[in-house]
């Protein structure tokens, strides 16, 4: 008798985590389908100007949507390498000691809270940014892609370190003994050997950079101009549903909209989920 | 007359505190099959392990030296990458690595720096028939090393090693992890390839010893018990542990 109750309260649980996520899903697609039936979704998509409160209000998201991909781009192109580099070090070139020290520092960079980031982007990276580049704001793109990327190292380099760890002993063996070195060894049999495991680590990273908001809140800027270079401040869809949602009224055309962009946003991180999974399937045959 | 082309004297071995090898003075005459047998944890894997230094990747301390060719290959003069192309290895479980065919023979050339495709692909050819797989894998050449059968991979790393053009293959009980058909060609392959190359043979499985090598290493607790000529030994051991291991004993 007690174990069937414990069975049915915690299938309860698992079910409840699915009526969260169609809630969720439900709720976004409704309050988002007007502005598409308004506006067309190809026009909502791909229109360039987003002047929600004018009159006429102009509701093309294309600008956001290019801001957000800038901003995870750079952050990546941070990430990638001094991700990958540590995990190399860490799995295969430091001492176990040295290992126990380090690994420690970059979980702990995980788990920072993205405000703590985005006020030291605001108080410390934007200023000197400004200063080093002599630009009228520090605020911008590239300021929003370094924190960002600083982000995401401890993604890449524990699912990198994870995988790099995971090659066997003996593929390595196989290759020390061909006359291979150690150098040899990480970029013709280990990284190979490990690539879809980084490859996930990158479209975690990925994932985790285009959804955060506090960092872009802080630092990105806020311009809704359409991006044209790094330096210039720019407005990624999170940035937009965060700053907006407040001004909007429930119901009109700017509500809906920023559930549009919700909508976008979603579909985006469904795929690179997607395309994760896939990743990690194939992996395991 | 048979030449020694490896010499070991007073070849001591310790990881960190355990001492693994005790005093080893064998020679390995050149071209024929070598066996070395012994019960587990006799050390035997590691004395195979010294001769392409291995065991340095382990962080073994050695005492004593290792002649190979006239060359002492503890001096720090070797290179030791050079002289694991000389000294080629093929482990218990087959380890091909997550590529096609041709580029898991073709890997240690690439490693040497050998860009010429031509070259490349004549020596990837000549390697495969040395170890009668040419005519199996031919047609798939660039299909994933994966989908031979474990025989098959098993001879491809041993084609992978004699690409780069060693003087001496290490086997490490390379037939362990094999069904007795593969055993048996494998057994053959071994046979025939001495003609070619010296053979040093790392085997639990006494009858293999028996049939296919030519001299026999004994080893036990780390100490060498016998070395001697195959027939001599199997027929006339000269020390009782050698007898009672041979019969089954111990082991």
């Amino acid at each position: 008798m007690k174990d069937k109750m414990f069975k049915y309260i915690t299938m309860l649980t698992a079910i409840l985590s699915v009526v969260f996520l169609f809630g969720i899903i439900i709720s976004i697609f409704t309050e988002g389908f007007s502005v598409f039936s308004k506006y067309g979704f190809f026009n909502f998509l791909f229109g360039t100007s987003w002047h929600p409160t004018h009159e006429p209000a102009e509701m093309g998201i294309f600008g956001l949507i290019v801001s957000s991909i800038v901003v995870t781009i750079g952050a990546l192109i941070v990430a990638l390498p001094l991700g990958v580099g540590s995990a190399i070090y860490l799995s295969e070139i430091a001492n176990p000691k040295l290992r126990e020290i380090l690994k420690p520092f970059i979980e702990l960079l995980a788990s920072i809270p993205s405000v703590i980031y985005g006020l030291f982007g605001m108080a410390f990276l934007a200023p000197f940014i400004r200063k080093v580049f002599n630009l009228p704001i520090g605020l911008n793109a590239f300021s929003a892609s370094i924190i960002l990327g600083i982000m995401v190292i401890p993604i890449i380099s524990s699912i990198s370190e994870d995988a790099f760890s995971s090659v066997s002993k003996h593929l390595k063996e196989a290759s020390y003994a061909l006359g291979a070195n150690k150098i040899e060894t990480i970029f013709r049999v280990i990284f190979p050997s490990a690539k879809s495991g980084v490859l996930t680590g990158v479209l975690l990273g990925f994932g985790r950079a285009i959804g955060e908001t506090m960092v872009v809140l802080m630092v990105a800027g806020g311009s809704t101009a359409m991006f044209k270079n790094i330096f210039q401040p720019v407005r990624p869809m999170t940035y937009a549903i965060a700053a907006e949602m407040g001004e909007t009224v429930v119901g009109g055309m700017h509500y809906s909209a920023l559930f549009g962009i919700a909508i976008i946003l979603f579909i985006i991180t469904f795929i690179s989920n997607l395309l994760m999974q896939m990743i990690i399937n194939k992996g395991s045959n | 007359m048979v030449k020694n082309l490896l010499i070991t004297e007073n070849l001591n071995l310790w990881f960190g505190e355990d001492h693994i090898l005790k005093d080893i003075s064998i020679n390995i005459p050149e071209k024929k099959v070598n066996a070395i047998i012994g019960p587990s944890g006799c050390g035997k894997s590691t004395l195979l392990r010294c001769f392409n230094r291995m065991n340095d990747l382990s962080g073994a301390r050695i005492k004593g030296n290792i002649v190979l060719g006239g060359k002492d290959i503890y001096k720090e003069k070797i290179d030791v990458y050079d002289l694991r192309m000389k000294v080629g290895m093929v482990f218990q479980k087959p380890n091909p690595f997550p590529k096609s065919i041709y580029e898991n023979v073709a890997f240690g050339l690439k490693i040497k720096g050998i860009r010429n495709k031509n070259l490349i692909n004549e020596k990837v050819e000549q390697s495969l028939k040395n170890v009668w797989l040419w005519d199996e894998v031919k047609d798939r050449l660039h299909k994933n090393a994966f989908d031979l059968s474990g025989g098959q991979q098993q001879r491809m790393c041993m084609a992978r090693a004699f690409a780069v053009g060693p003087e001496i293959l290490l086997l490490d009980e390379p037939t362990s992890a094999l069904d007795p058909k593969s055993t048996n060609k494998i057994e053959e392959l071994i046979v025939e390839l001495k003609k070619k190359i010296t053979i040093l043979i790392v085997t639990h499985n006494i009858a293999q010893a028996g049939r296919i090598s030519d001299f026999t290493t004994f080893l036990y607790l780390g100490k060498l018990i016998e070395f001697g000529k195959t027939e001599e030994i199997f027929t006339v051991p000269r020390d009782s542990r050698t007898e009672q291991y041979l019969t089954g004993k111990f082991g």
